[in-house]
């Protein structure tokens, strides 16, 4: 017992020293990955730098969440080094970058249907954009109306700060119109979080929600959605093949042409292992091949709207 | 012999220690002359330094609302009806959360003062005292529940009781976060207004009682007229604490920036706004500005509401 305590004892001390001998190596990669944003992605991204700190032990990856705005506004004050986004810097983020001497290198790592979900005693199975926009700006305001129940409809949607918020009110709200004045009605509930979303509409039948495919569970049903003709499921197959209707990118940003480790990481994640995780949590993968060809990556400034 | 030597011993080492005491004594009158000045300036100091503090943060949350109001007019930020942050333009009209915090703190007040001072008088005067000291623990522990697991409580089980009971069409409602915030203010409204009803001189209860009063009329006509100050600091700050309140509200009021009619329908409050919203403004923006205002109309109304309270408190002392 004893004898294997002391060699334990000699085993860690010669990994410490083994790790002081390795840290000085210049050749080494090493340092510290501050990943921020969207709340889409989080799950997905926690992953994949699981999986990047099991091949690099000397680089650590912190990721956290609060939005794709939260991880914008980090990156343009200059708080992390990649900032996860649910959707594109808009241009006037991109201005501001830029007057902060911040130059938004985009990313795409994945694909996302955002999902809308009902309870699971809800009749209807299907909608049109066109429905979802007179519920979500509360032109119509009965379940009746779309062949459910005479319930009144309670909409749902994410605080500001998400990236799925804004890319829902660009494509639902304002129905891809850029001069559209349209807004979330102003009885929609703000929640905090995708899973306070799932909480209400799982035991709520009034309810009515969206969301990251990456949320979806069998605790609530995600309706077939319309764009003119038929109605698609979210899956990954519709998805991938852009029949879905709701589909969208998501993007990590970084500081100019990524470099060094955040340069690693940005690899890692489009690779076949990295990719491997945003199937696992429910999203798409980037059909290029992992590397260079960064799927539609524009140079920082120019980002093509 | 030994008493001798004694005695010797003794008057050889009185004097050094005479001599040690004078000293000492000198040193301590010495000290007492300087540190008298030192100690009151330190005290002087600190206090000053709250109203200092005070005052950079009010000129703080000055500076930075005052720069929303260079691109955004004062009318439409404090009698706009419409909260739209990130529209384009953007609307900055604070009614709708004003209107919510206010109806929350309402409804939140008058559950909890009643039940609060009710409570208090049971544990000061009513209760035994083996029960007076397990509700006071409790009292405590009430204190010390994190407002999140309030927050989360309401999401999984209170929303949804509130919203079967009242037939809602959602339990995330003004209701649901005046309950909780209740929940919240009781702990301070109990132990201050057990404190200040404690705090009644023997005297008042014996002089109650020799007239002839009942134990009930020596309670509501003697003992809690007489300890009506504490009670309205107690309450006061038990405002003070619903006012400020963050994370119950931002989790199960359900954040709708609509002006609300009633405490059974989804409200957004001020505090909430700032939660939900700070993380993503970009230093210096307009929505960033707006965020400031919007802390200076919260820093208004606690500072009314502390003023009204020391108002009372004056009252109550003469």
């Amino acid at each position: 017992m004893r004898l294997s305590r002391q060699a334990i004892l000699a085993a860690v001390t010669a990994a410490m020293f083994a790790g002081c001998g390795e840290s000085i190596d210049p050749n080494e990669p090493q340092g510290f990955i501050q990943a921020k944003g969207s709340d889409t992605m989080v799950n997905a991204i926690q992953m994949v730098s699981e999986e990047f700190m099991k091949e690099y032990t000397h680089i650590f990856v912190a990721v956290t969440g609060g939005g794709s705005g939260v991880g914008i506004a980090s990156l343009i004050n200059k708080t992390c080094d990649v900032a996860t986004a649910s959707r594109e810097m808009k241009p006037k983020e991109i201005e501001i970058a830029n007057k902060h001497g911040v130059n938004p290198k985009e990313i795409v790592v994945a694909f996302d249907g955002v999902a809308v979900i009902v309870n699971k005693n809800n009749p209807v199975n299907k909608l049109t954009i066109e429905d979802l926009h007179n519920i979500f700006t509360a032109k119509a305001t009965n379940w009746k109306q779309f062949g459910g129940r005479n319930l009144h409809i309670v909409t749902l949607s994410r605080e500001v700060s998400s990236g799925t918020h804004l890319y829902f009110k660009e494509e639902v709200i304002q129905l891809g119109k850029k001069d559209s004045r349209d807004e979330f009605s102003n009885d929609t509930l703000l929640l905090t979080s995708s899973q306070a979303i799932v909480e209400e509409v799982a035991g709520n039948e009034e309810a009515i929600g969206y969301l990251g495919m990456g949320y979806l569970s069998d605790r609530t049903k995600a309706l077939k959605i319309a764009k003119s003709g038929e109605a698609y499921p979210p899956t990954i197959d519709n998805v991938l093949q852009k029949t879905y209707p709701l589909s969208r990118g998501l993007y990590a940003y970084t500081n100019g042409e990524p470099e060094g480790i955040v340069k690693r990481f940005i690899d890692f994640t489009l690779s076949p292992t990295g990719q491997k995780q945003f199937i696992e949590t429910g999203f798409v993968p980037v059909r290029t091949s992992p590397g260079e060809e960064d799927a539609q990556s524009s140079p920082g400034g120019t980002v093509a709207r | 012999m030994p008493a001798e030597t004694n005695d010797s011993t003794i008057r050889t080492s009185i004097k050094p220690q005479a001599l040690a005491l004078g000293f000492y004594a000198s040193m301590k009158r010495l000290w007492r002359r300087i540190s008298e000045p030192i100690i009151e300036s330190c005290i002087r100091l600190s206090g000053l330094v709250v109203v200092i503090f005070v005052f950079l943060i009010f000129l703080f949350l000055l500076r930075d609302s005052l720069s929303l109001f260079r691109h955004y007019p004062l009318t439409q930020f404090l009698f706009g009806h419409k909260w739209l942050p990130i529209s384009d333009p953007p609307q900055f009209g604070v009614i709708p959360l004003l209107f919510g915090s206010v109806l929350v703190t309402l409804w939140a007040v008058l559950i909890c003062v009643p039940l609060g001072v009710g409570s208090a008088m049971f544990i000061a005067e009513v209760a035994p005292k083996a029960i007076k000291n397990v509700l006071k623990s409790f009292v405590e522990i009430l204190a010390a529940i994190p407002s999140v697991v309030l927050g989360f409580l309401g999401i999984i089980w209170l929303g949804p009781v509130l919203r079967d009971t009242f037939h809602l069409s959602t339990g995330m409602c003004g209701l649901t976060g005046s309950l909780l915030l209740a929940f919240m203010a009781l702990p301070t409204i109990i132990s201050i207004s057990e404190d200040a009803l404690t705090g009644v001189p023997r005297t008042y209860r014996e002089a109650a009682y020799g007239l002839g009063a009942t134990r009930w009329q020596t309670l509501w006509r003697v003992i809690l007229p007489s300890a009506s100050s504490g009670i309205v600091a107690a309450v006061m700050l038990g405002i003070g604490r619903v006012v400020g309140e963050t994370m119950v509200v931002l989790m199960v009021t359900g954040n709708a920036p609509a002006i609300p009619t009633s405490i059974l329908q989804p409200l957004r409050t001020l505090t909430a706004t700032i939660a939900g919203e700070m993380g993503e403004t970009v230093g210096g923006s307009e929505h960033y500005y707006a965020l400031f205002a919007v802390g200076l109309v919260l820093f208004v109304i606690t500072f009314i509401i502390n003023f009204v309270a020391d108002l009372f408190l004056r009252r109550a002392r003469k």
